[in-house]
């Protein structure tokens, strides 16, 4: 059996930048697999090539077996890949409850006549999207901002929102941004029962970018570190963690003034 | 001989339509700001000269008049920003279109108390002067807006490329809050922006109204010559003269050779192709947002 | 600010918030529907000329206030709906109870073509690109003389449902009632869009086109489809214009009148259907006011009547400039500002609506 998402030898360039450069790498169905390394290692480069924002060079990309290279950029939450933003994509003029319906438009069944008549057919489909959002906001306990516009709320809830969005897709595989960039200890804590539970509850595969090491060692099943567009180092966080390239990649040669991995 | 002359008076179009769209992408790429009303600054522009200049009105010498219609100009550009635009700071480039949008009827309505709606032309030395070249006759008052608007694109671009000030001004535009920190007075460059556009559609203006009679309402012209700064790529110097002259070829060609109606059809037709196929113009300077 | 307890998702669904909302509406209702017992027909020509202009400012609304679209060029579109309805009935006889329908649906159809290839542009491109479409249709119409009659212009006949004949001067009540029913319809026809996954995905193409993609929204195709439901209603309007105003020619339909309608809805108030309301108050009804003061100031200064040309824009664009700079939410926000205001009595702040201020990062970074 094939892994759910394969990324078979992919290279990108930016003019004369190599980006990403032949990177490999599955995630099997059912794991936590995260993404670290120093700022502009490829890490959201590669999240925007699984989103087909960006056409990969060489190399092939896989989800379920198949090839996604054809697919149209809003074809991947079809195929049931969601995914979070680095710097968040909420719709900051509209309120929690519709960002997250938005997020159930993979589910839409009516069409543009049916919805503009808002025939019975439309006001049963909304119970139904509502009754599934409802699990969500349960899930990330979001009840008290149901009905708040995005503008208004605080960076730590925006953050859950737009991961209370990506879910509401009901995805087979969860791509997360730098989901804990930002939040303090409590609030990143809570992303990690999240990201176990999404784990073992829901049966989501999680495929993260994430820089927080505590949490990466906490609810990773694999880490893959990468510098410069390259892979360096792919096993158990601990195996990662000490591995001396990476020491290296953090700390040695580059001027970057990153955190020790700990 | 009768291409030559009808390619000359096109170029001399072009010129004008070519002055009024550098006075959109000045503003736009120190701003970011779109002045829908540059049409009606050159009409204004126009009027301030002709009302200094015609017997009717104040009778001064045409040379004494232009500089003043230029610096009256500049301070109005400026006096706008700071009265009015300076409070848009930070707002939605939509929001600063239709702002100026409706200055354009201000405008337009304020020209037409002072001056009239019947139209006017404004008395130059120039008028009904030829210039021979074999048995080639050119008005004299074309080669001078060809040559005037060669030179200012010349000095202008050279002006935002290699002095202190126009880089500044480019630098502002892209980033705001970074030009702040990197000690570039953000607010003051806008307002000097929006003179230097005031000049220029000044310039302009006098460069049109000695071509014939002017009223209150060529400032709709300003729609056409937004549309040679799109063809030419929004954003570039060269590039809006590029397509101020593309315009101004192509209304005399068309109704030409194919058919008067479609003289005022082909920039629009065109800006339309090049919109789909080539979204950014000519001369592009686009780049995707990053998430 | 009323705390509404929802205890069932259709409290979210529901077209009134709660039971007060629907009153007040329904009393509205009654107003509109017993005014013209009251007033001149003269007025009640007004009021019908306000709800066309309502009908054209949702139109431009859904795209402009809901997809976050600009679009200068939406005269083409009313254009369209008046042309196609005054021809099917002439050319093809069909009676208004077909051709209007079909002339909306004709602009649709019509606004959703010219809009794909322009889906990927934003901002000032698309502007341009819209008011060249306005600029094309207007010398279009011009250049079909053999089927538009040109700038000679062409006739509407009187509507005539079932044998039923409305005409503004004969009937105004009859013409009142009919213009009517079908804003409202069109009102719920919005309303409808505002709470169906198809509004949200144009509100989400509106805030961000990124994410909506991530979402799995074609963006490119619901762009597409504003265009068209927003031309379709708009080309309502256009159809229903053409038949009050009984002759039209391609001025009719000049960019002033694009831009004109871009500036109302800016006014009124964007992203709202109260907002289309008042912007389509303002437009309609100025000319009537400034006319009436000129004549009410020539009554008191003694001065013959002189009409300066160009002074009803100029002031259109002064209330603008005004709005823009000290309301930008335009009638509808300060509305709401008044009413949160009494509702919260004493309570109110006076920074509640404050808008945080940003700064302009480029554009040119799409």
């Amino acid at each position: 059996m094939s892994a759910l998402l394969e990324i078979d030898n992919v290279t990108l360039r930016f003019g004369g930048v190599v980006a990403v450069n032949q990177v490999s790498f599955n995630v099997e169905e059912g794991e936590v697999f995260a993404l670290v390394g120093p700022n502009g290692a490829g890490k959201s480069t590669l999240f925007n090539l699984i989103s087909r924002i960006y056409d990969p060079a060489e190399g092939d990309i896989r989800f379920d077996g198949e090839s996604i290279l054809g697919k149209a950029p809003h074809d991947i939450a079809r195929l049931g890949i969601a995914r979070t933003f680095q710097n968040i994509e909420l719709f900051e003029q509209a309120t929690v409850m519709q960002n997250l319906l938005v997020g159930r438009h993979r589910h839409r069944k009516s069409n543009m006549w049916t919805e503009l008549a808002f025939t019975p057919f439309v006001r049963a489909e909304e119970r139904r999207h509502r009754e599934a959002i409802e699990k969500v906001i349960d899930f990330l306990d979001l009840q008290a901002y149901r009905d708040k516009y995005i503008a208004g709320l605080p960076y730590g809830v925006r953050k859950v929102v737009e991961m209370g969005r990506a879910l509401a897709i009901e995805p087979r595989l969860l791509l997360l941004d730098e989901p804990a960039s930002g939040l303090s200890v409590e609030e990143t804590q809570d992303v990690a029962f999240w990201v176990e539970d999404i784990k073992k509850q829901m049966g989501i595969t999680v495929l993260m970018v994430e820089h927080d090491m505590h949490l990466v060692s906490a609810v990773s099943d694999r880490v893959l570190a990468l510098a410069d567009g390259q892979m360096l180092s792919i096993g158990k966080p601990h195996e990662v963690q000490n591995d001396p390239r990476v020491i290296e990649a953090y700390i040695g040669v580059s001027d970057e003034k990153q955190e020790v991995p700990a | 001989m009768d291409v030559l002359q009808l390619i000359v008076s096109g170029l001399a179009n072009g010129c004008v339509y070519g002055l009024v769209a550098m006075g959109f992408v000045l503003i736009y790429k120190a701003t970011e700001a779109v002045n829908f009303a540059q049409g009606d600054f050159m009409m204004l522009g126009a009027f301030i000269c002709l009302g200094l200049t015609n017997p009717q009105f104040m009778g001064l010498p045409f040379w004494i008049s232009v500089p003043i219609a230029i610096a009256a100009m500049g301070a109005f550009g400026y006096a706008l920003d700071l009265v009015v635009l300076r409070r848009m700071f930070g707002q939605s480039q939509v929001a600063v279109i239709i702002l100026t949008i409706a200055l354009g009827f201000v405008l337009r309505f304020a020209a037409g108390l002072i001056w009239g709606h019947e139209p006017i032309s404004l008395q130059t030395p120039m008028a009904g002067q030829y210039v021979r070249f074999g048995g080639l006759v050119l008005g004299l008052n074309e080669l001078i807006i060809i040559l005037v608007t060669v030179a200012l694109t010349v000095i202008l671009y050279f002006y935002f490329n290699r002095t202190k000030l126009g880089v500044a001004m480019q630098a502002s535009s892209q980033n705001q809050l970074a030009a702040y920190y990197m000690g570039i007075p953000v607010k003051r460059i806008h307002s000097l922006i929006w003179a230097l556009a005031g000049m220029v559609a000044a310039v302009a203006g006098i460069l049109f109204a000695s071509k014939g009679s002017i009223d209150p309402s060529i400032g709709l012209l300003g729609i056409k010559a937004f549309a040679a700064a799109v063809i030419g790529g929004f954003g570039s110097l060269p590039g809006a003269l590029l397509g101020g002259l593309i315009v101004g070829l192509l209304e005399p060609f068309a109704s030409r050779y194919i058919a008067a109606g479609y003289s005022q059809i082909m920039p629009y037709l065109l800006l339309f192709l090049i919109l789909v196929f080539r979204p950014h113009g000519i001369l592009a300077q686009v780049h995707q947002k990053k998430v | 600010m009323r705390t509404v307890f929802k205890t069932s998702y259709d409290a979210d669904i529901n077209l009134f918030r709660h039971g007060a909302q629907r009153g007040w509406y329904i009393l509205l209702l009654v107003v509109m529907l017993v005014l013209p017992l009251g007033v001149s027909s003269f007025a009640i020509g007004e009021m019908t000329n306000l709800l066309i202009w309502s009908i054209a400012c949702m139109g431009l609304m859904i795209l402009v206030g809901q997809t976050g679209q600009a679009s200068l060029g939406h005269a083409a579109f009313l254009a369209i709906g008046c042309y196609a309805n005054v021809l099917l009935q002439e050319r093809l006889g069909l009676p208004f109870i077909l051709s209007f329908p079909l002339a909306g649906l004709i602009a649709g159809i019509a606004g959703a073509l010219i809009a794909r290839p322009m889906t990927k542009l934003h901002g000032i491109y698309l502007a341009i690109g819209t008011l060249a479409i306005a600029i094309l249709v207007d010398d279009f119409i011009v250049i079909a003389a053999p089927l538009t009659n040109g700038v000679i212009g062409l006739f509407a006949p009187d509507i005539d449902i079932f044998g039923l004949s409305f005409n503004r001067y004969a009937n105004p009540e009859r013409l009142y009632y009919l213009i009517l029913g079908i804003t409202l319809l069109v009102v719920l026809a919005y309303r409808n869009l505002q709470r169906s996954p198809l509004g949200r995905s144009f509100a989400a193409i509106r805030d961000s086109e990124i994410s909506a993609q991530a979402m799995g929204v074609n963006v490119a195709r619901t762009k597409a489809v504003a265009f068209g439901i927003s031309a379709g209603i708009t080309g309502l309007a256009g159809a229903l214009m053409g038949h009050f105003a009984g002759i039209f020619n391609n001025e009719t339909f000049n960019i002033i009148i694009s831009i004109q309608l871009l500036l109302a809805i800016v006014i009124g108030g964007l992203g709202t259907i109260h907002g289309a309301f008042f912007g389509a108050a303002v437009v309609a009804l100025l000319p009537q006011a400034i006319s009436m003061t000129r004549d009410l100031l020539n009554q008191v200064l003694g001065g013959g009547s002189i009409a300066i040309p160009g002074l009803e824009s100029a002031i259109f664009g002064a209330i603008l400039i005004a709005f823009i700079l000290f309301e930008p939410s335009g009638i509808y926000g300060r509305w709401f500002k008044i009413r949160t205001y009494f509702e919260l009595f004493p309570f109110y702040r006076r920074d509640m609506f404050r808008r945080q201020k940003s700064y302009l990062k480029t554009e040119r970074m799409r």
